[in-house]
Order: C-alpha cells, then structure tokens, then sequence
C-alpha cells in the first residue's frame, strides 16, 4: 500500500489527459492530407473528365475550357473546396489536427503551433475575428452553391443511367449515385441550411409558413446530428467515384452492367 | 481563510496505523477487495503537489465518494465543494484524468487505469485555485450580470402562452446546471487567457437562450460580437463534449449566435432581401435582424 501523504512531481505531463486524445487529430490529419494530395492530383493533372456517361465529381458541372490549357476542374474546385473549409464540423476536426488550437479536449497547445498558428499570431489568441479566418463566415455563400451542385450531381447521376439510347445500371452508375446521396446528406445536414430553414426564427409560430419550416428545422436538425458522419462518408465516395472513372478511362477494370 | 503553501505535512506514524487499520476494517468487513490510488492535487494559490491517497474501491463508487474517504480516513482538511451528489448542483466541477469532469458522476471503476489503478483528481484548472479541488469561479456570475437580462415587449405579462415549436429549443439551454466544465474546457479561456474578451461557452449558452426565447425582444448581437467575442470561438466542441447535461453547445447555442451574426454582417443576400422584401404584417414578436439594440446593462 502506498503510504499516505506522498508528494508525487507535478511536472507539466501530470497536468494532461492519459487516454489516447491523439488518435482524432493523428487521423484527421492523415486523411485530410491524403484526400488533398489526391484531389491536387486529379485536379492538376488530369485532362479526362468523364468515361462515357459517368462524369467525374471534380468536373461537374462539365465547363467547357476552350482554348485555356488548364483543367476544367480548376475552374470550379474552389466552391467544393470553400465549403468544406468553411463547414462549421471541417472548421474543428482542421484547428484540431494541423493548427493544433486545441490539439484535443484539455490539452495543452505545443509552443510551436502557438507561435506559427494564424488563429494565434504569437501569443494574442483572435479565432475567427481577423484574416484569414473570418472568412469562415461566407460558409453561407457557399452553401448556396452547393445547393446549385447538388442539383447539378442529380443531373448527372440521370445522366449515367443511360447505357447507349438505353436505361442501364453499372457500377459507375451505383458509385456515383450514392455520391449523390451522400453530398445530398452532407450539405442538407449543414448548420447554416438549418439556420436558413429556420433556425433564425424566434418564433415558428408567428412566421410566415411556421408550421412545415418547423417540420423542415426539425429534419435538418436530425441530419445535422450525423454532419460529421455525412462529410466523411461524401468526401470518400467523392474519391472513389473519381477514382473508378479514372480506372476505366485506362482500362485498368471494366464497368459491370445490366442493361434494360 | 487558512492557507497552506505547499502540500499539507504527513500525518504521523500512529494516526497513518491509525488509518490503515481502517482501510484494513474495510477488506475484512468484506465490503471490498479492490483499492485505487487517487493521486490528488493539494495546495493552494500559492502552489502545491499531488498527493497519493490508497482507497478501497467498491461497486458503483464514484470518484466524490472517494474524496469523501480521505476526508473521513485520511487528511480531514481536504478541500472540496460539492453538495446534492446527483450531479444536478453543478458543483463537484474538477478534472478526473486530465478531464473536465463531475467527481459525483465520474466511477472510479470507468476511470481509474489498470496497469497502476491510479485516478488523478485536480481542481479546474481555468479558474483561480482557492483549496485543494476548490477554484473560485465567481468571474462567471460576473460575466452573467453584464448580458442585457430577458425583455419583454411592452404590455406582455407573465405568464406567458408560447406554442410548443417555439419553445423547443430554448428548453434545452435550460438544462444547464452551471458546473462551469465547458468554461473549464474552453481553449479560449483555458490557454489563452481570454477572460478579458470572451465570455466562455456558459455565457454564450445564456445569451441563445434569450435571443431565440420567442417573447424576448432585446438585441444582444452587438454585445455578442464585441464584449462577449463569439468571434473567438473557434468551433472545437469541446464545451460540448465535457457537458455533463449533453447540452450541445456549439450545435445549437454557438453556432446559431455565429449564423445571426452571418445574418447581419456576411450575408450580402439576406441584406438585400431585407432591404427589398415588402413591409411585414404587425406582430408582437419581432424577427431577429428586426431588432431594436437595448443598452447593455454596466458591468458589475
């Protein structure tokens, strides 16, 4: 039995949590790198849009670039990419794996992320309130194109139902309409759509048409409970959809099909 | 207020047999045979130490049961508030493992670790240490006296009639107990010390629940973006994991007060759509951007 009244050090280790706090930001910040190295890399480099009728995520809407020796996915990335960025759950899972603002729950900040951290600048903590951080509050406008690209992904998975003048399901055609139901989940489960819908009323029943924009705030509000969920899910099947096509543009396999 | 600088001194060799005995008492008794050593910070402002204390561990002990052990077995002068151990005062706050945490909801069972069966129980670490486990947290009802109190319209009189949709979420901020974890857990406050610019998820909580009460009709989003700084918040959710009453904090108190102020200040779409929508029928409760700003009241 230990003796009672013992002193143990107090060193700045004994201060901080002894679980496995770092598994969260260790994986985010793989995943996150390797999904940005890939869409870097299929962005970049890549010419070839589509095999047959699937089109890849990253070039939809297709926009033709005519004469610019760049690719048309560079065109539109930046409004999947702002926002993700700008997602309220995106927001915590990057200050916590690469900003290290916190690291996890009740953990101290290492010295050096403090001193080169944007949302620190030194030693004077600002958040979101100065550049380049409180542009996380355009999360809005981007929400608005979004809505615009989910629309446009429907279209496209219409559009991949269609096997030569015929209607047909291939697994291109399976891949990318899940896709579409995933990116569907993930921007309708975001927190400014639930503050458009109704989030912002103080009073449903005061308000024009209160009764279903409460039933909508009410759904919303449950799919809002998954949005992490949803934004893994949608940024995985946006890879693989990409990747499949990808695969087929160089024969690498051959799409599976039933053709009605 | 006694204070002690340091760790207190041991107790001496016949009261620790003294103390053994019980412990012993306590196997023989057959009430358990299992012991945890809860590593305990003593001190004060001043400064202190972890002290090891050796507890018998029974089923469905909690880690408040096992201060109150010491307290009785071994060092009476330990310091810790507490007071309905049900976890609805809110006032056992401390950090169980380097965790925010209720001592009268945390098991011993569920936290201590099993290779040295050693729990480590230290005051909150946000606010200032007065004893042992007691930090003085009166900075928050301090914060609390500065945010513009619920207004009614002119004329409404309690009790109010409010449908049961608009009364939905405000219920939940409500269930708050004011343990101050989330305070305790904020980085914000936490590391960096913001107290002079940020008013900690707690507060934040307490301003949603009054700008989206359906009968108030104050306008606290100047204050919310200057004084209370929800611009500092930057979305981690850990006041959301720490809660003991699972309030969801940054989901639906600091997140919403975050898209009123996108409403008002980033939303160059929702401008024009006021500015350019017709003139809204008459109604007691006036939509959130329509506002009129109340003078805060003065700090103190």
């Amino acid at each position: 039995m230990a003796a009672p009244g013992r002193a143990v050090p107090a060193g700045p280790g004994a201060l901080h949590r002894r679980d496995r706090w770092w598994v969260y930001p260790t994986n985010v910040a793989l995943w996150l790198s390797l999904f940005g190295a890939y869409s870097f890399w299929t962005i970049v480099f890549f010419q070839r849009d589509s095999y047959h009728q699937y089109l890849s995520p990253f070039y939809s809407p297709l926009i033709a670039a005519g004469r610019i020796p760049v690719s048309p996915a560079l065109l539109i990335f930046w409004i999947p990419l702002g926002f993700r960025a700008t997602c309220y759950y995106y927001r915590k899972a990057y200050y916590r794996a690469f900003f290290q603002d916190p690291p996890a729950c009740a953990i101290r900040e290492p010295r050096l992320a403090a001193r080169l951290s944007p949302t620190g600048r030194g030693r004077r903590y600002r958040g979101e309130t100065r550049l380049p951080f409180v542009l996380a509050n355009l999360h809005r406008l981007f929400l608005y194109l979004a809505i615009a690209f989910v629309v446009i992904f429907v279209i496209d998975t219409v559009t991949a139902f269609s096997y030569h003048g015929h209607i047909g399901i291939g697994l291109g055609t399976a891949l990318i309409l899940v896709n579409t139901v995933a990116l569907g989940l993930y921007t309708f489960s975001c927190h400014s759509l639930r503050h458009l819908i109704g989030g912002g009323l103080d009073c449903f029943s005061c308000a024009f048409a209160g009764r279903p924009r409460f039933q909508l705030w009410r759904l919303t509000s449950w799919l809002n409970l998954r949005h992490s969920t949803w934004a893994w899910i949608s940024l995985t099947t946006v890879i693989l959809t990409d990747l499949y096509i990808h695969l087929l543009q160089y024969g690498v396999v051959h799409d599976p099909h039933l053709g009605f | 207020m006694t204070r002690t600088n340091g760790p207190p001194a041991p107790p001496s060799p016949a009261a620790a047999d003294a103390e053994d005995q019980s412990l012993r008492i306590a196997y023989d008794d057959g009430v358990t045979d299992r012991t945890a050593t809860l590593r305990v910070w003593r001190g004060d402002a001043a400064g202190g130490a972890f002290v090891d204390y050796e507890v018998p561990v029974q089923e469905g002990m909690v880690v408040l049961d096992a201060v109150h052990w010491i307290q009785a077995h071994r060092a009476a002068d330990l310091a810790c508030r507490w007071n309905c151990k049900a976890g609805k005062c809110g006032s056992c706050s401390a950090e169980v493992n380097g965790r925010p945490a209720l001592l009268c909801t945390t098991r011993v069972d569920a936290v201590t670790r099993p290779q040295d069966r050693v729990v480590v129980v230290q005051p909150m670490q946000t606010f200032p240490i007065i004893r042992d486990l007691v930090t003085d947290v009166s900075w928050n009802y301090e914060v609390n006296r500065r945010i513009q109190p619920f207004t009614p319209a002119p004329g409404e009189r309690a009790p109010f009639v409010i449908a049961e949709p608009d009364i939905t979420r405000v219920e939940e901020y409500r269930r708050c107990i004011e343990c101050f974890l989330c305070q305790d857990v904020c980085h914000v406050l936490r590391e960096h010390r913001g107290q002079d610019r940020f008013f900690g998820p707690r507060q934040l909580v307490r301003i949603a629940s009054l700008e989206l009460h359906p009968k108030d009709t104050a306008d606290r989003l100047a204050q919310l973006r200057a004084e209370a700084g929800v611009g500092l918040c930057n979305i981690t959710k850990c006041c959301t994991e720490v809660c003991p009453e699972h309030i969801r904090i940054t989901d639906n108190a600091i997140i919403p007060l975050k898209e009123r102020l996108a409403d008002r200040e980033f939303d160059p779409i929702r401008s024009l759509w006021r500015r350019l929508r017709p003139v809204p029928m008459a109604s007691s409760i006036p939509a959130a951007d329509e506002r009129v700003a109340a003078p805060a009241r003065p700090p103190g």
